[in-house]
Order: structure tokens, then C-alpha cells, then sequence
């Protein structure tokens, strides 16, 4: 893949939020999940959100959504929203294109999928059945099927994370392209601290059901994992998440960055294979 | 030792293996070469049972005579009154309670109730409520076919994949949309799974259905061969049963393989 420069979508900072949370409260039975929660994203916004296994992120993600019922607390929503998921979840009986095109209303919705798919480098597998899609190829499908609705904001709830570290890579690297493209604002939700400095303008660090670090990334893009802003930022977060480094480096490089374990951030896979650009 | 099986096996097979579907017949028929060389050697009286020549010939002079093309139709005909019967019953309850709470609070109890009742044993009752005519044996056929549609297709519906339901949710479908496009396709594989389940029990029932003074059918074939000690017709209305049963069963095969192409095992490519 090559990467031609890429400029974050034009933004005023003074511009209107396109999401504007409030008070956002949000409980299981179990204590509050999301306590008092306020947010703002600015369209075009890169973000991503960041947090210790089971914090919320995904709540947050699905509220946004509005896949979870009413909440407690204000939120305000463009109408124009998409979802990609850690897993692929399209429908196994509809071809590749007819998911892509699913709900459509536009008269041309066939053209709009072939050409969403074409970005996403998946036009050859239109009229192939989801099953018999790589994992890659899957994920890269539901990114069509959430691009064809040309989303305002376009949540991401770690989208890479079952892919293998080059698939990732070629990935991160779409979405950024895509982005750059559409201008949505987008709220990725990661655990890879590489990822979030690689992609974000912004990464807020949740804790106790609330946003409780709001760090700009105010990098020149293509961005590399050497730059010496590159290598404080991920000093600055990583700290945030409550990591120590030191304990960090002895630990096997490979997939140190996973969330399956509570508080298991580090260098992801990426950081070790640095794409030469 | 494994290895040789495995050789001996796949050279036996290895004539059918262009026609995959022969392959299920394999075994009948060696069981009919069996037959035939055990009542040709006479390791069978005749009388318990006629070789498989015989029988040959007994279907050809019932088939010549119209007989027993009369017979089949009227047994098509109850099986196939009964089974769309019984199979919209079964649809349209299991949409209802599928599809809703309140549909499931009204249908699923009862339902899950009445089908531990062997619904065969429901027969002095139908004769009583429905005499002896037509109305008992469609009756029967309807009410066995009725419970395993509801109880695959209900289950089908609730065990769709809920993240891809959740994940279409934010497409912007309408209920019904989201029911015709994603709900229905995916309880399709276990409504085809009732389907074949349904079409056993509807023959099942159709023998027991015919045997309650019946004047046509195959059903009736053999119960009045019984009396004239005619074996050999006993076993071809027998062999008219397990025909059609699997010809059913291979119909049920091809549906699976036209509407569920999507599944990896159908898929060639
Ligand atoms: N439907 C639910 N019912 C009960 N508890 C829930 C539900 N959904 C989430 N929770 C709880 O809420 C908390 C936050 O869950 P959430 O999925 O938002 O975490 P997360 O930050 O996305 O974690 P991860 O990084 O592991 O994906 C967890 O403790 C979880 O057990
Ligand atoms: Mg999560």
C-alpha cells in the first residue's frame, strides 16, 4: 500500500461539536459504569479512546451508537452514524455487496457499494458469500459497509485487534486514508497505545466511568514509531494507563499490547514491525 | 491397518465416486443382493417372507393394473393435505411467538405442554371427532408435522446471531426489513431441519392414519393383504413408504442446497 502524505480534514477548533455528551450516566446494578461522562467531538476529529479492560469503553461506544437504551444525561448525535466492530458481523446469507448495500435508500445504492468496496481494496470479492472472506478481507467489508452511509462519525470499537499484525497495519492505514478522504469524526477505540498515536489528533484515557485524560496528538502525519514525539506521547499515555514501562521491556515484545488482560498495555506488534515507508 | 481400510474402502466406493448421490444407496442394495441369495438358497421359507424377485413382480402386476398408482395418489394427497396443515400451523406459530414477547407468553407454554403428548395417541379421539373419513387421517398428519416446524423455527429465530443483528441494527432497517432480511434467512437452516423432521413424522402417520378403516391408500394395500396372507404386497406398500420417505427426504436436500449456498460446506469455489 502506498501512503501519499495525509492532512487531517481542515477543522476550526471553534466549530460545533458534532457529539455533545453530558452527564452521562450509565449502571449494570453494579455501581455506574459510566459516571457523569462529558465528551465533545468535533467533526473531522480523529479520537481515540483508551482504558483498562472493562472501564467502559464499549459502553460508551454503544451508547453512541444508540444500541443501549436511553441513558441517563444528554447526548447529541449526528444523524449519520456506523459502527465497525472487533468482529466482522456481517449477515452470512447476503453477499458481500448486498451487505454493504443493506439499508441503503439511495436509488444508485449497487454503484455506491461497488465503489465503497473499491476503496477498501475488496472490489474482486462483491459477489462473494461473507464465510469464505479472510479475517482481513471481513473487517475491511464491514469498513465498506460503514462508509457507503457516509457517516458524520464513525465508531470503531477495536477493529483491528483479532487481525494479525501486517493485516493491522495495512488497516490502520486504510482507515487513516478513508478518513482523510470522508473527513468523518471518528471514535476509535483501542488498546494499542502505537495505534491511537499512529491514527489520532486526540486520545482520552477513561477511568471511573469518565473521561479522566484528554491528550492532543498534534503530530505531522505520515507519523513513525522512532520520531521523538512519537516516543514521548507514548511515555505521556502509557503513564496515564497506569503502566510502567521498566516492567514493560522485559516482558515479550509481541502482543504485550492486548486487552484481554486487565491493564495489559505496551508496545503492540506494530511497534516492532515498523512499516518502511 | 488403517491405512489399508482406508485403501479398501475408497477402492470400493471408487465407482460411485462421480455420482456422490449413489453413494448413499450402497448399502441398501447389498442388503437386497443379501436377501435375494438367502431365500433363493432357501435359508428363508417363502412364506414368511418372498424373495425380492417376487416382490419385483407383485409391484410390476399392481403398478400394470393402476392399482397401486391410485393408492399412492390417495396417500400423496392425505400427506401432503396434512403437511401444509400442519406446516403453516407450525410457521405461523412460531413467527408469532418468535417474534414477540407477548406472542411467546400466549403460544410457547402451551405449546411446549401439548408436545409431549405422542400425538398418535390422540386417534380413538380423532375417530370420535372426526368419524372415519378423510378428516382423522389429515388430522393426524397435520398435528405430528405441526410441533417439530414450531419448535425448530422458534428456536431458529431466538438463536440468530445477536451481534449481526445487533451490528445490522445500526443500518437503518425497519423491523420488518431487519425480520425479512436477516431474522427469517438466518431460523432458515433450522425450519429446513423441522421440515425434514416433520416430513418422518407425516409418514409415520400416514401409516398409522391408514390403518384406521381406510378403503384407499397404501395404508389400506397392506392391511387388506394382511388378510389374504400376501406378503409379498405387505412389503412393496412397505417399500412405497420408505421410497417416498426418502424421496422427501431428498427433496428437503436440494431446497438446503438451493437456499443455504452461503454455508462454507456448500460453497465450491
Ligand atoms: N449488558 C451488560 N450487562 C451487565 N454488565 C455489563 C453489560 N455490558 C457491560 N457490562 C459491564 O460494564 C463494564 C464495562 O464494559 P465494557 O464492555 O464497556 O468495557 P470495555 O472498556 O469495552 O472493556 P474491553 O476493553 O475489555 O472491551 C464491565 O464491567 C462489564 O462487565
Ligand atoms: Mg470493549
Amino acid at each position: 500500500m502506498s501512503h501519499t502524505p495525509l492532512r487531517s480534514p481542515a477543522r476550526r477548533p471553534q466549530q460545533d461539536p458534532i457529539v455533545r455528551v453530558r452527564g452521562l450516566v450509565r449502571s449494570f446494578g453494579h455501581g455506574n459504569v459510566l459516571d457523569n461522562l462529558s465528551l465533545d467531538l468535533q467533526p473531522g476529529s480523529f479520537t481515540a479512546l483508551l482504558g483498562r479492560s472493562g472501564c467502559g469503553k464499549s459502553t460508551l461506544l454503544r451508547t453512541l451508537a444508540k444500541l443501549d437504551p436511553a441513558p441517563d444525561g444528554t447526548v447529541e448525535l449526528p444523524d449519520r452514524r456506523a459502527v465497525v466492530f472487533q468482529e466482522p458481523r456481517l449477515v452470512p446469507w447476503k453477499r458481500v455487496l448486498r451487505n454493504v448495500t443493506l439499508g441503503l435508500r439511495h436509488a444508485d445504492a449497487d454503484a455506491r457499494g461497488l465503489a465503497a468496496l473499491d476503496e477498501v481494496g475488496l472490489l474482486h470479492r462483491a459477489n462473494a458469500w461473507p464465510l469464505t472472506l479472510s479475517g482481513g478481507e471481513a473487517q475491511r467489508a464491514a469498513l465498506a459497509r460503514a462508509l457507503v452511509r457516509d457517516p458524520r462519525l464513525l465508531l470503531l470499537d477495536e477493529p483491528f485487534a483479532a487481525l494479525d499484525a501486517l493485516t493491522r497495519l495495512r488497516m490502520q492505514g486504510l482507515v487513516e486514508t478513508l478518513w482523510s478522504a470522508h473527513a468523518p469524526a471518528v471514535l476509535l477505540v483501542t488498546h494499542d497505545v502505537d495505534e491511537a498515536l499512529l491514527l489520532a489528533d486526540r486520545a482520552l484515557v477513561m477511568a471511573s466511568g469518565t473521561i479522566a485524560a484528554d491528550i492532543p496528538i498534534p503530530l505531522d502525519r505520515p507519523r513513525r514509531h522512532g520520531d521523538p514525539g512519537f516516543i514521548a506521547l507514548r511515555s505521556r499515555l502509557l503513564a496515564e494507563l497506569g503502566v510502567d514501562e521498566e516492567h514493560l521491556a522485559g516482558r515479550e515484545p509481541q502482543r504485550a499490547a492486548t486487552g484481554a488482560k486487565p491493564g495489559g498495555y505496551g508496545l503492540p506488534a506494530s511497534a516492532v514491525a515498523a512499516p518502511s515507508r | 491397518m488403517a491405512a489399508t481400510a482406508a485403501t479398501a474402502r475408497g477402492h470400493r466406493f471408487g465407482s460411485t465416486a462421480h455420482f456422490p448421490g449413489l453413494r448413499r444407496y450402497v448399502v441398501p442394495l447389498g442388503l437386497l443382493a443379501l436377501w435375494q441369495a438367502s431365500v433363493g438358497l432357501g435359508w428363508i421359507s417363502t412364506r414368511s417372507i418372498p424373495s425380492p424377485g417376487q416382490i419385483l413382480a407383485t409391484f410390476w402386476e399392481l403398478a400394470a393394473s393402476g392399482e397401486l398408482a391410485m393408492h399412492l395418489l390417495v396417500s400423496l394427497g392425505r400427506v401432503s393435505a396434512g403437511l401444509a396443515i400442519g406446516v403453516s400451523v407450525g410457521t405461523l406459530c412460531a413467527l408469532t411467538a418468535g417474534l414477540s414477547r407477548r406472542g411467546e407468553d400466549a403460544l410457547d407454554p402451551l405449546l411446549q405442554m401439548l408436545r409431549t403428548l405422542p400425538h398418535l395417541a390422540l386417534v380413538p379421539l380423532f375417530i370420535l371427532w372426526f368419524g372415519i373419513g378423510e378428516t382423522p387421517k389429515v388430522a393426524l398428519v397435520a398435528l405430528g408435522t405441526a410441533f417439530p416446524i414450531y419448535l425448530n423455527l422458534f428456536a431458529g429465530i431466538r438463536t440468530v446471531d445477536a451481534k449481526v443483528v445487533e451490528a445490522v441494527s445500526t443500518l437503518g432497517l425497519t423491523r420488518w426489513e431487519l425480520i425479512a432480511h436477516v431474522i427469517l434467512p438466518g431460523a432458515l437452516p433450522a425450519f429446513l431441519t423441522g421440515l425434514r423432521y416433520a416430513l418422518g413424522v407425516a409418514w409415520l402417520s400416514l401409516v398409522v392414519g391408514e390403518q384406521i378403516n381406510a378403503s384407499s391408500g397404501i395404508g389400506y394395500l397392506a392391511m387388506t393383504a394382511r388378510e389374504f396372507l400376501r406378503t409379498d404386497v405387505i412389503i412393496v406398500a412397505l417399500i412405497v413408504y420408505a421410497v417416498l420417505g426418502l424421496a422427501a427426504d431428498q427433496i428437503v436436500r436440494l431446497i438446503e442446497r438451493a437456499a443455504l449456498g452461503w454455508r462454507p460446506v456448500f460453497v465450491k469455489e
